[in-house]
């Protein structure tokens, strides 16, 4: 588990359609009702054509710049696996990449919903409490959906509690 | 948090310049999309304001200087280039000074994530003689509105409001306090034919009107409540606006640091002594050197960037670099995947064919710019929006016969109502020999910035049903003899066949190849489920 008082960077790679916006909305929520300073940023505005989409969040005490520099991300979320290569240069040596293939033979409740289980997966590396990360759920996922989303969420969850050791 | 007297959000630059916007009883919002300034106005229409996509960014700013000409509050949006199609107005308006106030928002996108090039647009400002503000992130950019209608309203003058794509497109916190411009005032028409009509004889004093006015907020900028200070120990300290500043305080966290606010007319004076007891003063901005440029012309002894950091945005990384002096060679990071039409797109079908048929492709802006991508490769020239008319004339007119034979004017709906129009004046009024043949791909929405609505969909950024205007009605008042309208991806022989005919036939043609976007349609059934 980090320390708080630093900063958690973060970068979610995808590609356009995925939810890579959506899942960084998430984080970066739960950051916010957790009470902590948070940037993202993100570069959009093409991304309805499959293209690459990547998402920095950043949350601690005080955060600077929204973008995170080279080389210091603690994690990083793939949710597409040609996209680890060209993002693994934002990590930290020390760093974490988790992998799409972590869900393989994982039943989810909708191929749709990959973006928010991985995120569940993330969430056992954080020092976050469940309740942000339902309230930011709640509040960011439309009715419709919600309920698979929450599965989903809970889904990864409890692999990362599996895969958490070498955090 | 509910024990906190101001709403805490989590808010990106755009959201927060909105609700801003809202708070300060802007009476319209106007403007056209364009990356990254889209939701500025999307996101005002959302939490109540009024807001309205006009057909091009000139008629925007107008429609935004009629309000604040009628003493009401006006936020007109664009991206850095739709500056350039507004920039008539704007340098005009400047003189003429207004009643109400005139916020002009401009995102210039630094390293071009979605743009055609590179343009600072700060030199505006500049230019026209006009404040510039340049917030840092969401909670800056919300009290500086409050900030800009003020300076609006107090001078009578346009100010330009000046975010980049790591402003607008970021997320930070905001506490949505009360912001410093007073209450708005009720419109009301005051006659000011001196003011406001701009024959030379009332335009000579104007312009020393906005001179004086420009050197009253100089003075009052020296010390005003834009820019700030923050300590620092170490004997280097750096002058930096907008997100650069986020940058450098990051990377120098003990550098005292010279925040800058309002950046055109710079502070320089307060500069001046910020830099005195410093060893050494670096000037921190993206883009241009505009800052450190003005700092030294005014005698001030500052070091600006090296050349190599003004293409692209900066980072922590970069400004580290900056600081050290390192020059050395950058890594470029390994390329993404492109972004690529949708499959089913309705604008693969015309790109396959006019591969297919050789034609030399003058192009446009949009979606169907990807068309210069492979398997395609079917677009030879993308200037701006609105270029591929003239540019294709001016082909037509210039190339050998058998050449001239082969050129297409290839533009967009939404592109076609922004600045298309004049070019077929210009193609009826000054036929090349060889004649010429435009084809319009109207899939009824602006797609590539977003799905908007245009005056030629029928419906308002609201998404009310609206006028709507037809094209081949406009183009046939017009006099063009020739508009035949089709679906080619449906038809793809018809369309082939057509357009390899219209092109040996040397008359003047318009196709028109009619087909919803697939992302519209789906947007269009969820809004409208029973049609
Ligand atoms: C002056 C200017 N304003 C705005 C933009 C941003 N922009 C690029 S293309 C485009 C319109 C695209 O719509 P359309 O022509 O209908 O083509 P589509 O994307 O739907 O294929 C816009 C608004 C720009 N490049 N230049
Ligand atoms: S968004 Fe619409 S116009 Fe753009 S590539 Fe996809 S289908 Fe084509």
């Amino acid at each position: 588990m980090m320390n708080m008082a630093m900063v958690t960077n973060i970068v979610i790679a995808g590609v356009g359609g995925q939810g890579v916006i959506l899942a960084s909305d998430l984080l970066s929520e739960a950051a916010f009702i957790a009470g902590l300073d948070v940037k993202k940023a993100e570069v959009h505005g093409m991304s309805q054509r499959g293209g690459s989409v990547n998402s920095d969040i950043r949350f601690g005490q005080q955060v600077w710049s929204p973008m995170i520099p080279d080389g210091t991300a603690d994690f990083l979320l793939v949710l597409e696996p040609t996209q680890g290569d060209p993002n693994r240069h934002r990590l930290s040596p020390s760093g974490t990449e988790i992998v799409p293939a972590v869900m393989d033979g994982v039943q989810l409740p909708h191929p749709r919903t990959l973006n928010v289980a991985m995120l569940g997966v993330l969430s056992r590396h954080l020092d976050l409490p469940m309740d942000v990360w339902t309230a930011a759920m709640n509040a960011l996922i439309p009715a419709r959906i919600l309920d698979m989303n929450h599965t989903a969420f809970a889904t990864g969850r409890s692999i990362g509690e599996r895969t958490s050791g070498h955090a | 948090m509910t024990d906190n007297p101001l709403e805490r959000l989590l808010l990106t630059g755009n959201e927060a310049l909105a609700h801003a916007a809202r708070k300060a009883g802007i009476r319209l919002g106007s403007g056209y999309p364009g990356t990254p300034s889209t939701e500025v106005l999307q996101t005002l229409d959302a939490i109540g304001g009024k807001a309205q996509w006009s057909p091009n960014e000139k008629v925007a700013m107008e429609v935004a200087i009629g309000v604040a000409f009628a003493g009401a509050r006006a936020l007109v949006t664009m991206k850095h280039v739709g500056l350039n199609v507004a920039a008539d107005p704007l340098f005009t308006v400047a003189e003429t000074g207004v009643d109400g106030a005139l916020v002009v928002l401009v995102a210039d996108d630094p390293g071009m994530a979605s743009s055609q090039n590179e343009q600072d647009s700060r030199r505006y400002a500049v230019a026209a003689g006009i404040p510039l503000i340049e917030p840092s992130d969401s909670q800056e950019t919300y009290d500086f509105f409050g900030h800009a209608v003020a300076i609006s309203e107090r001078w009578g003058i346009p100010v330009l409001f000046r975010m980049t794509t790591r402003v607008s497109h970021s997320k930070s916190i905001v506490r949505a306090g009360a912001l410093v411009c007073e209450p708005p005032r009720k419109p009301s028409f005051r006659r000011d034919i001196p003011g406001r009509v701009m024959i030379p004889a009332y335009a000579r004093p104007a312009h020393r009107r906005l001179r004086q006015k420009l050197e009253q907020i100089a003075a009052w900028n020296e010390s005003g409540p834009l820019n700030k200070i923050l300590p620092g120990t170490s004997e280097t300290g750096i002058v930096a606006a907008g997100i650069a500043m986020m940058h450098a305080r990051e990377a120098a966290p003990d550098a005292p640091l010279f925040k800058v606010g309002m950046s055109h007319p710079l502070p320089v004076e307060a500069i001046r002594s910020f830099a005195a007891p410093l060893k050494r003063c670096v000037v921190i901005e993206e883009g241009d050197p505009i800052m450190v440029d003005t700092c030294r012309a005014a005698g001030l002894t500052v070091e600006g960037k090296p050349e190599p950091f003004r293409f692209g945005e900066l980072n922590v990384n970069r400004v580290l670099r900056i600081l050290n002096h390192d020059t050395s060679p950058e890594t470029a990071p390994p390329p993404g995947r492109p972004p690529q039409l949708c499959p089913g797109c309705p604008h693969r079908t015309v790109f396959e064919i006019l591969h297919k048929l050789d034609c030399i492709v003058s192009g446009d802006i949009g979606c169907y710019t990807l068309g210069v991508l492979p398997p395609f490769q079917a677009m030879d020239t993308c200037v701006c929006m609105g270029a591929s008319i003239g540019v294709g004339l001016g082909l037509r007119h210039a190339l050998p016969p058998e050449q001239a034979r082969r050129v297409v004017s290839v533009i967009g709906d939404s592109t076609f109502v922004h600045s298309g129009i004049t070019g077929i004046a210009e193609m009826l009024y000054n036929p090349p020999e060889t004649g010429h043949v435009v084809l319009i791909l109207d899939n009824h929405t602006t797609a590539m910035t977003g799905l908007q609505d245009h005056p030629g969909t029928g419906r308002t950024l609201d998404g009310e049903p609206a006028h709507t205007l037809f094209f081949e009605d406009m183009l046939r008042g017009m006099g063009v003899p020739d508009i035949q309208v089709l679906d080619a991806q449906a038809d793809p022989t018809v369309f082939e066949k057509l357009l390899t005919e219209r092109l040996q036939r040397g008359t003047l043609s318009v196709i028109i190849t009619r087909k919803p976007c697939l992302l519209a349609a789906r947007k269009q059934r969820q809004a409208d489920p029973g049609g």
